[in-house]
């Protein structure tokens, strides 16, 4: 019994925390700008896995890791124009587009993949991102460990939350952005192009997207397999309701869900085959569906969300 | 002519299709000036200041505002010119604040911060100068509608508007609300400010405008100064033929249809006795907000009495249920007809049949029969002279007036024994006001118990038989309609029962 409760007192486990919520904050962050615009993109599970592909490939090819965050920020957003041109001047269902990117992307990536890639028996690999131990901090007892000594994107994606965070409530842009996800009549009325912000925001979401895949194949793993994304996105989208719409929340939201996540994989070692492991496999999910349960009701939704905004039109 | 003007419309025409909204308009507004746009649902006035605005492009003609020509279809360059509209359905998100709403598309969105400090205190300066209070930090959805005006007035203000275009300003608001409005606007025109404001309500546009542009199917069919024009005049040239209001006949009444003693609903009403008879109209009259609400629910089967009883027809009504009420005779004509009355997105047919929908004629196993649903429609639109679209279009099509008719239609199609109206006639124009009269008083004459909601005196007047007062979730006893006037009906709604009676 002593040994389950153990787990948390391991710095390890709170430095596995922040790895493992670091694609969330990234597919969280990008899911969260698009609605709080008011476009749902269900892109986002191909979205991230064509940014894992690409971003990979591009390592694989010789380029540096950053140029491989880049490109895979630059497919994904890619990916956010098409989403965007079909739902926002078109209106089509966001529902639907969605999930067609997703079916779209992900098989174009493993067919891309597969191109570059011939079969064989262990997978190519890259070298990722190393762990960088910020000077002073990381010498910290238990903190130095768990927080300081992380790979650069993890860093990046925290502090992206932080200045997302800032952006949404204190800039003009930010405050667009939310307007127009409220009421784009408002936004209109207000000399503000509804149809450009939404384009913008769902571009730039999908471009974060793409680099929380790319964090997959570039810094968790060192290698590519079409199955990896497994389901992150769709975390994603929970989390952003979990949040209420919130960046700062989505943060705390990522990190819980990953906490949930690591917990499970080394409550796994210790418990040991007595209970089987699919079992420890569900315990983020249930615990998800959990917390959702008690933070949806609470949560205010962007108004106009999944509303095509039409010029003109009563 | 003195100084010239600081917005002309030139020759503007617009067309949806076949329809000639805007046909041809030119129209003048001066320094200081508070000109009325008046027209009936329909005429084209919210298209124009659409066009005006920058919403809509015109097909032809121009806007020009301080000499300068404005490029079509852009909102911003209005704002900028210094024009500022007030939206007839507000342009607001409901769940930011005050301050928010005001300042979005204000600063350049490049912009590291919002400027909230400097912006606040402006709004503050504005709301006192003008008189518009309102709370900075307040979630706009938490405002109520007059609030809500303001803050669309501030908008403008704000960007330092010169001409404010306000769409229909007083169709929400309550009685005392528009007179406040007005006193305001009238504050504003002598600080130097232009306005166009839209109304088809006779005695605010005499009372209130400078001068009075008439608009009737697309064109402007005459111009008056506000001081040489009269009530009749106006209705007139508005609805293009002279419009009477039906007058009411005196009958004697029947049976006691709905009663209610000593009723109370949770804290929204407390004790009130009503009771209306067959072949009667009984007047509630009072300021919106007073209970009226509540009293609504309760007689149409949404709110159950938490004391004292209700009584149909002689019998107390058991577990009462809306189905229930609407089986038992009792038709609505809901206050607010587009989120109680109707759905916007069905058709015509569909939200004539709504309520009725389980009748063995219009369903069977579990199956709508729309033929028999589209009849009936074409029945109520033909009856009760629905305009502006069919059984099948969306039901949102229709003008405010026409929808009402429509509502008003599929339950005086019925029948009913007892008729409940509550604010029958809000938001409608002269003509519409006029054929809605005449289908309560007829349901009357018919032998229907008819119970009018309004905060209208003229309306109260011109149905009701006798006339309780509603005050703070109170009923006065009745008076006899003979014995009232607007005096004593005002001391009525003031609370004052014993110095009215
Ligand atoms: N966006 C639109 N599409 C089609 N028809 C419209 C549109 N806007 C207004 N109309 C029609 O144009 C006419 C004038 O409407 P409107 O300007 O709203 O009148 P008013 O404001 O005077 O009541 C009406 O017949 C209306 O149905
Ligand atoms: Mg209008």
């Amino acid at each position: 019994m002593m040994d389950v409760l153990d787990i948390f007192a391991s710095a390890g486990l709170w430095a596995a925390v922040l790895r493992i919520a670091t694609p969330l904050i990234f597919g969280t962050l990008g899911a969260l700008i698009s609605e709080r615009a008011g476009v749902l993109n269900l892109g986002i599970e191909g979205i991230m896995t064509f940014g894992a592909m690409i971003g990979w490939m591009t390592v694989y090819h010789g380029g540096d890791l950053w140029l491989g965050l880049a490109v895979a920020a630059l497919s994904g957003a890619v990916f956010g124009l098409l989403h965007a041109a079909l739902t926002v001047p078109l209106g089509l269902s966001q529902h639907v587009t969605g999930l067609g990117i997703t079916l779209f992307a992900s098989s174009l990536s493993y067919f891309i993949f597969r191109l570059a890639v011939p079969v064989s028996g262990s997978p190519p690999t890259i070298v990722p991102f190393q762990v960088i131990k910020i000077p002073v901090l990381s010498d910290l007892p238990f903190l130095g460990e768990a927080v300081f000594s992380q790979t650069a994107p993890t860093y990046l994606a925290i502090a992206l939350a932080l200045v997302i965070a800032y952006a949404l409530a204190r800039t003009p842009l930010g405050l667009a952005v939310r307007i127009v996800g409220e009421n784009p009549h408002a936004a209109e009325a207000q000399g503000i192009n509804p149809i450009r912000v939404r384009i913008g925001a769902v571009v730039f979401g999908s471009a974060l997207m793409a680099m929380g895949g790319a964090f997959l194949t570039l810094a968790a793993f060192n290698s590519f397999f079409p199955t990896m994304v497994q389901g992150r996105g769709w975390v994603c989208i929970a989390l952003v309701v979990f949040a209420s719409w919130r960046p700062e929340r989505a943060l705390g939201g990522a990190l819980l869900f990953a906490l949930f996540d690591a917990y499970q994989l080394r409550l796994q070692h210790v418990v040991g085959k007595a209970i089987p492991y699919q079992l420890f496999l569900m315990i983020p999910y249930i615990m998800s569906i959990l917390a959702l349960l008690v933070m949806a009701r609470r949560a205010r939704v962007p108004q106009a969300l999944m509303q095509p905004f039409r010029r003109g039109e009563r | 002519m003195s100084a010239p003007p600081v917005l002309r419309l030139e020759g503007i025409t617009k067309r949806f299709g076949a329809l000639t909204a805007n046909d041809d308009i030119t129209l003048e507004l001066r320094q200081g000036e508070l000109l009325a746009l008046l027209g009936e649902n329909g005429a084209g006035k919210t298209t124009l200041m659409n066009i005006l605005f920058g919403h809509y492009t015109a097909d032809s003609g121009r806007v020009i505002a301080f000499g300068r020509e404005l490029p079509p279809g852009k909102p911003r360059a209005a704002i900028e010119a210094g024009i500022g509209m007030v939206h007839q359905h507000f342009a607001l998100a409901a769940n930011l604040t005050v301050l928010e709403n005001v300042i979005a598309g204000t600063r350049p969105l490049g912009a590291l911060g919002l400027g909230s400090a400097a912006a606040r205190e402006k709004l503050t300066a504005l709301s006192a100068k003008f008189g518009l209070a309102v709370h900075p930090d307040a979630r706009v959805g938490d405002l109520s509608v007059g609030e809500r005006q303001r803050v669309e007035i501030l908008k403008s203000l704000y960007r330092d508007a010169k001409v404010l275009i306000l769409d229909e300003p007083t169709a929400v608001l309550t009685h005392q609300e528009a007179e406040q409005l007005y006193h305001t606007l009238r504050g504003m025109a002598e600080h130097g400010l232009s306005i166009i404001f839209i109304s088809h309500k006779l005695h605010e546009v005499l009372a209130a405008a400078d001068r009075v542009t008439v608009l009737r199917g697309g064109k402007v069919v005459a111009e008056r100064r506000a001081s040489e024009t009269t009530k009749d005049e106006l209705a007139e040239l508005m609805v293009g033929r002279r419009v009477a209001r039906p007058r009411r006949e005196s009958q004697a009444p029947g049976a006691i249809a709905l009663k209610a003693a000593r009723v109370d609903v949770g804290t929204a009403l407390k004790a009130i006795d009503f009771e209306v008879r067959a072949g009667e109209t009984l007047g509630i009259i009072g300021v919106s907000g007073n209970g009226q609400h509540t009293l609504v629910r309760l007689v149409s089967g949404l709110e159950r009495p938490s004391a004292g009883s209700l009584e149909l027809y002689g019998a107390p009504a058991q577990r009462p249920t809306p189905r229930g009420f609407v089986a038992a005779g009792i038709g609505r004509i809901p206050e607010d007809r587009h989120a109680d009355g109707a759905v916007g997105e069905m058709a015509v047919w569909e939200n004539a049949v709504l309520e009725r929908v389980r009748e063995p004629r219009f369903s069977a196993a579990g199956l709508v029969r729309r033929a028999a649903g589209r009849a009936f429609a074409r029945e109520v639109i033909e009856r009760f002279d629905v305009r502006g679209g069919s059984e099948d279009s969306p039901i949102r099509l229709l003008s405010g007036g026409n929808m009402q008719k429509l509502i008003l239609g599929r339950n005086l199609a019925e029948s009913p024994r007892i008729l409940i109206a509550a604010q029958p006639t809000r938001g409608l124009d002269e003509g519409a006001v006029a054929a809605v009269h005449g289908e309560i008083l007829a349901a009357r004459r018919a032998g229907t118990a008819v119970l009018l909601i309004s905060e209208d005196l003229d309306e109260i007047l011109a149905l009701a038989d006798r006339v309780q007062a509603i005050v703070k979730g109170r009923l006065s006893p009745p008076i006899p309609i003979e014995k009232a006037d607007p005096r004593r009906l005002g001391l009525m709604m003031a609370g004052s029962w014993e110095d009215a009676a």
